[in-house]
């Protein structure tokens, strides 16, 4: 693989609030069609790395590139680089005053430019893309949480992105809505989509990341394939983690 | 003398004295959002000084009786900056709108802030710049929530119009009024001009209570999900 190939190069990046260090030099590549999963305890910065990404949270230091054009310090520039990132987050957080479809409408109008025709027929193709096109026309407030969630999946995809970050996307569901949003991932995945995944779900990392990245205190402890960080001897810090996990579960 | 014929004779002018009232009601509320909307912006996305302008000018006439502005602007400082030309209802209309605009500042500004954070990030996260989701994310969730309380500001309005009869702004009381000094007859006219302010108030409350409902949205705002 050359370096054509990579989508997003993530340098150093460094973030503080209020004088405590969350992100202590983080850095990594994406390659176009990967997925990363990021996992790692609560307060370890994997929220606030993936907003560092598209400077909702501007980091203190460090860059991040998308297709070889600097995303930090681009100034007005941001909202072009965010249209090519989009991201999806733990409460959805859909337009509670617009229906399904004209949530995904919305930006593209806004920042596209496209006509009401076009971006009615792309809205209405990316919420077929969810298995949420029959409920188009309800409400936030009509939907379940796994269906918001999907409706905000369709609201990045809308954008034609090179990639998605997506945070905690099934932490505030019930397992069998988590089930429908990581379904939907899965297919997003298996369809050459670039994702970046905060997520709990070992299962989900397991069957479908190509990397998963295990930070620990605002740094990356442990990368490699889930495979890698399950099984090899030399890697024990996410395994101690996911024990901890698994026996609090039982508990 | 019995009170209908009065009222018949009189109509002409009791009717001249409700466009009047409706007149000043509708100037007062209009200029109240056109100032009430920036200004609640300024309050929120501003910088300090747009703050500190803001709140100076909400601390002013909302410290001040009504009266007290009423004869501020009417003597003084209308005519001071050369617009001692402008007639009573003129001055009424834009003093009444200029309070209006300091107490709708903060019902905006209330329901501004009341907008979930989410929805600007999320806006934001999807290349939207700040202006442009506040015009199409923000604004139309803030103007929901603030309509049930800016309704308030109708009645308000209608009933504070009625002091324009101070600086002799020809409104509905000052009709009143002139009838009574006609006629003798105090009570009756009074509570026929009391009877057309309920009119006016309930029709007005009825219209915005309607519009409520028309612009509302499943879900939302109402706390009924």
């Amino acid at each position: 693989m050359n370096d054509n190939d990579i989508v997003l190069r993530v340098e150093d990046i460094h973030k503080s609030f209020g004088g405590i260090e969350v992100l202590r030099g983080v850095s990594f590549d994406v390659r176009r069609g990967e997925t990363k999963v990021f996992i790692g305890p609560s307060g370890t910065g994997k929220s606030t790395l993936l907003r560092c990404i598209n400077q909702l949270t501007p980091p203190d230091r460090g860059r991040v590139w998308l297709d070889g054009e600097e995303v930090t310090n681009s100034g007005a520039r941001i909202n072009h680089f965010r249209q090519k990132i989009g991201m999806v987050f733990q409460n959805f957080f859909l337009f509670d005053h617009l229906t399904a479809v004209k949530n995904v409408e919305l930006a593209l109008l806004k920042v596209r430019g496209m006509s009401k025709a076009e971006a009615r027929e792309k809205a209405l193709t990316e919420l077929r893309q969810v298995g949420m096109e029959d409920w188009a026309e309800h409400y936030p407030a009509e939907l379940s949480g796994g269906q918001a969630q999907r409706v905000s999946i369709a609201r990045a995809l809308a954008m034609d992105p090179d990639v998605i970050l997506f945070d905690e996307p099934t932490s505030a569901l019930d397992p069998e809505l988590t089930r429908e949003v990581l379904e939907v991932m899965k297919k997003l995945a298996k369809n050459g989509m670039t994702m970046l995944v905060v997520t709990h779900e070992m299962g989900f990392a397991c069957s479908v990341a190509n990397e998963v990245l295990f930070m620990e205190n605002g740094v990356v402890a442990e990368q490699g394939s889930p495979d890698l960080l399950l099984n090899d001897p030399r890697f024990t810090r996410m395994k101690d983690f996911i024990g901890r996990i698994d026996s609090r579960m039982s508990d | 003398m019995d009170i209908l014929p009065i009222l018949i004779d009189w109509s002409p002018y009791i009717l001249s004295g409700v466009a009047s009232t409706l007149g000043l009601v509708l100037t007062a509320l209009g200029l109240g959002i056109l100032l009430g909307l920036p200004m609640a912006l300024g309050q929120v996305y501003g910088a300090w000084p747009v703050r500190a302008v803001v709140g100076v000018y909400v601390w002013f006439f909302r410290g001040l009786p009504i009266l007290v502005l009423l004869f501020l602007f009417w003597f003084g400082i209308f005519p001071a900056i050369g617009l001692g030309h402008l007639s009573a209802f003129v001055v009424g209309a834009v003093v009444l709108g200029l309070r209006g605009a300091a107490y709708q500042s903060q019902i905006f500004r209330g329901a501004i802030q009341s907008v979930g954070e989410g929805q600007m990030i999320a806006a934001r996260s999807l290349g939207m710049s700040k202006f442009t989701a506040i015009q199409s994310v923000i604004l139309p969730q803030a103007m929901r929530i603030a309509l049930p309380g800016w309704s308030n500001e109708y009645p308000n309005i209608l009933t504070d119009s009625a002091v324009c009869y101070a600086i002799g702004v020809v409104e509905l009381l000052t009709i009143t009024s002139r009838i009574v000094t006609q006629t003798h007859m105090t009570m009756p006219v009074y509570l026929v001009a009391a009877g057309i302010f309920i009119i006016l108030n309930y029709g007005g409350l009825k219209f915005l209570h309607g519009l409520e409902k028309r612009v509302a949205i499943p879900g939302f705002g109402t706390g009924a999900t």
